[in-house]
């Protein structure tokens, strides 16, 4: 049983409204104009869910990964693009910065990201360094004080928003006497020359979500941006990546959630042969299968939530929400789909906009390979 | 400057209303409560002056059984900075004369600078309440504004008619009613969630405020007398269009005197 507080519940039913009124009635024309809703972003940055798992002291809300979760649940539901806006924002954007940014680098950042005046990317995947991200080409080397970055990164949600201020890139910053590669995480603001974040991709979904790659040629910081340790680029970015599995886990549940609460009322309402759809078996046991799914990837989620917060070992079990979570959603969206047959496929229909955007979930933040690897090498299989 | 802002809570709009056969009254255990949609915007409105001059200090009072601590309560985690609840046994089911008696004596006890309230709610929809307490508390009144403003001393408002906006003004103290044309309310930060709880709130028995009105259970007004559910749907005779639809319907409605025949 997953047993939340009275502020949790309260927060949950909080943002469940803002999700239903605010953000639900945007989302079929940002999906259909690939734009993200700056409107709704600014909302959502006043009602602090940028500041969810922060302390007050950095601009944040004092709350944990367990109310992030939530919130990201309850926005997942009907819009996926803003709910991965929010779970990329805090988990890669500003969670780094706050996990391993010395005392002025967190000053200078996290109050603007905490507020959700202003988003921050990650940018680990490369074209060659995907599930293998120790394959990082991008370099930086230090010459007068600066780090001088070349090279170029893919996929890298939220670096070209209208608000965002800074994209943190991994590069390599040295080779040992074995050639290994030193990875280093080094903080890029917004509009430093040689820094250019290229037009958005052509995506499946998440359409009102903003993607880009990017290229570094020459572009140059400040010795004082290397985030956490010179080649504790790598061991960062891994705890980010854990901890940010969790909030993604979050987002396919919120999706799977969504896609049974749409096809359920529609399996009551929808008639055909003189009866509801619902009333046939087959269309029954449907939806007591993607509720056996949901409920699955809930328990998986907040199981891995509730120990990232208490400290305790999480990895495996985040690992495990993320593919749980990620195939509920997908799994979920292809029978509701099913379910509102041709209605299923157009795109006004929130269930339709799931089908696109659920398959990205099994991909983003690991794929579902690259959990069972984490999952079997924790069974002690490497 | 002191504001009190008062809301209310009540069954959920979205949700249908029935009527209690036994009280006559509205059944409002029957469905979901929530913080009256229009006194969150009188609350808006009274937070929104305070975003600008921090120096304000909004309070929520509200009259209702003991769940409505969950409508104070959601007004502290949007921001209010404490609560006052008129909470007692001899009030259920008082009318809009006894309500107001007893909201003015509450607001005599706390006193406001500037009283904001909704024109009306959406459970009673008297909209007289807002001009009682003018009177019972001798405060001018700016009626059905959307639009607020404070300066030097005096509250400014605008109304809006069919034909013109008037623009209404007077010293403080006074009260307030505002329409749907404010702008919506907040969502409450987890913050501002946590933060409710250490908020402080006063519960008054009613014989605390006005000993004359307890026990007495003095509505003057008389609810409806009787009540019965609507009976299911009989006897529809469905007109079927066969190329004549047009012809039965009128046919349908001059049978039933709903319409006149007239020959052109
Ligand atoms: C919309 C979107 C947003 C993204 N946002 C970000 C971001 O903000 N920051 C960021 O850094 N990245 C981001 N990514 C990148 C994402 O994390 C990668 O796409 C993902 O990790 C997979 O890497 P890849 O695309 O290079 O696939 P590859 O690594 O090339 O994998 C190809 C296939 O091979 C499989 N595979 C690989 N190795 C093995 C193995 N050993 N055993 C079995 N199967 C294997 C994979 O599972 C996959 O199915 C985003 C991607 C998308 C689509």
């Amino acid at each position: 049983m997953i047993d939340f507080d009275d502020d949790q519940l309260e927060l949950q039913a909080m943002v469940r409204g803002f999700a239903n009124e605010v953000v639900d009635p945007a989302a079929y024309e940002a999906d259909r104009t690939k734009t993200l809703p700056m409107e709704v972003v600014r909302q959502m940055g006043e009602m602090g869910l940028f500041g969810l798992p922060f302390p007050e002291e950095y601009g944040g809300q004092g709350g944990t990964y367990v109310e992030l979760c939530l919130a990201i649940e309850e926005l997942a539901r009907v819009d996926q693009s803003i709910a991965v806006t929010l779970e990329a924002g805090v988990g890669l954007g500003a969670m780094p910065i706050f996990r391993s940014g010395t005392e002025e680098q967190k000053q200078q950042w996290l109050p603007r990201l905490t507020s959700g005046e202003a988003l921050a990317g990650f940018g680990l995947t490369e074209a060659e360094a995907g599930s293998d991200a120790g394959a990082t080409r991008t370099t930086a080397r230090l010459e007068g004080g600066e780090w001088v970055i070349d090279g170029s990164k893919q996929f890298i949600t939220n670096s070209g928003t209208p608000i965002t201020e800074l994209v943190t890139v991994t590069a390599v910053t040295g080779r040992d006497e074995s050639g290994k590669a030193e990875l280093s995480a080094i903080l890029v603001p917004t509009g430093t020359p040689g820094f250019t974040v290229e037009p958005a991709y052509d995506k499946v979904g998440w359409h009102a979500s903003d993607t880009h790659p990017l290229t570094f040629q020459g572009a140059r910081v400040p010795e004082a941006n290397l985030l956490g340790e010179r080649g504790r680029g790598f061991a960062n970015f891994i705890q980010t990546l854990d901890e940010g599995r969790v909030a993604f886990a979050a987002l396919g549940t919120g999706a799977a959630q969504g896609c049974l609460d749409e096809s359920i009322a529609y399996a009551k309402s929808r008639k055909v042969f003189g009866r509801p759809i619902g009333a046939n078996q087959h269309i029954a046991f449907t939806l007591a299968r993607m509720e056996a799914r949901v409920h699955q990837a809930r328990l998986a989620t907040y199981d891995a939530a509730f120990r990232l917060v208490a400290g305790k070992p999480f990895k495996k079990q985040a690992s495990i929400a993320k593919m749980v979570a990620s195939e509920a959603a997908m799994d979920n969206a292809r029978d509701a789909t099913q379910i509102f047959g041709g209605y299923g496929f157009m795109n006004e229909y929130r269930v339709a906009r799931h089908y696109r955007d659920s398959k990205v979930i099994e991909i983003g933040e690991g794929t579902t390979e690259v959990q069972l690897m984490i999952i079997a090498r924790e069974l002690g299989f490497s | 400057m002191r504001i009190i802002v008062l809301i209310k809570h009540v069954p959920d709009t979205w949700e249908e209303r029935v009527l209690d056969p036994v009280t006559g009254r509205l059944d409002r255990s029957a469905s979901e409560r929530v913080v009256d949609e229009i006194t969150e915007r009188a609350l808006e409105a009274a937070l929104a002056l305070k975003d600008r001059d921090k120096s304000i200090e909004v309070v929520a009072l509200t009259m209702g059984p003991s769940e409505s601590t969950g409508a104070i309560k959601k007004a502290l985690s949007m921001g209010a900075d404490s609560g006052i609840h008129l909470v007692d046994d001899a009030l259920a089911g008082a009318d809009a004369m006894t309500t107001a008696a007893t909201l003015a004596a509450a607001l005599r006890d706390a006193g406001a600078d500037l009283i904001i309230a909704g024109n009306e709610s959406t459970d009673g929809r008297g909209g007289v309440i807002p001009a009682m307490l003018a009177e019972h508390l001798g405060l001018p009144a700016l009626t059905f504004v959307s639009e607020l403003s404070i300066d030097g001393g005096r509250v400014r408002g605008e109304r809006a008619t069919e034909t013109a906006t008037s623009v209404v003004s007077a010293p403080l103290p006074a009260i307030v009613s505002i329409t749907e044309g404010m702008p919506e309310p907040r969502f409450p930060s987890f913050k501002g969630i946590m933060g409710a709880k250490k908020k402080p709130v006063a519960s008054h028995p009613l014989a605390d405020l006005e000993p004359a009105l307890a026990g007495s259970r003095s509505s003057a007004s008389s609810v409806v007398l009787t009540c019965e559910q609507r009976p299911g749907r009989t006897g529809a005779d469905p007109i079927v269009d066969e190329g004549d639809a047009g012809t039965k319907l009128a046919g349908w409605l001059i049978e039933r005197r709903l319409a006149e025949q007239r020959l052109v």
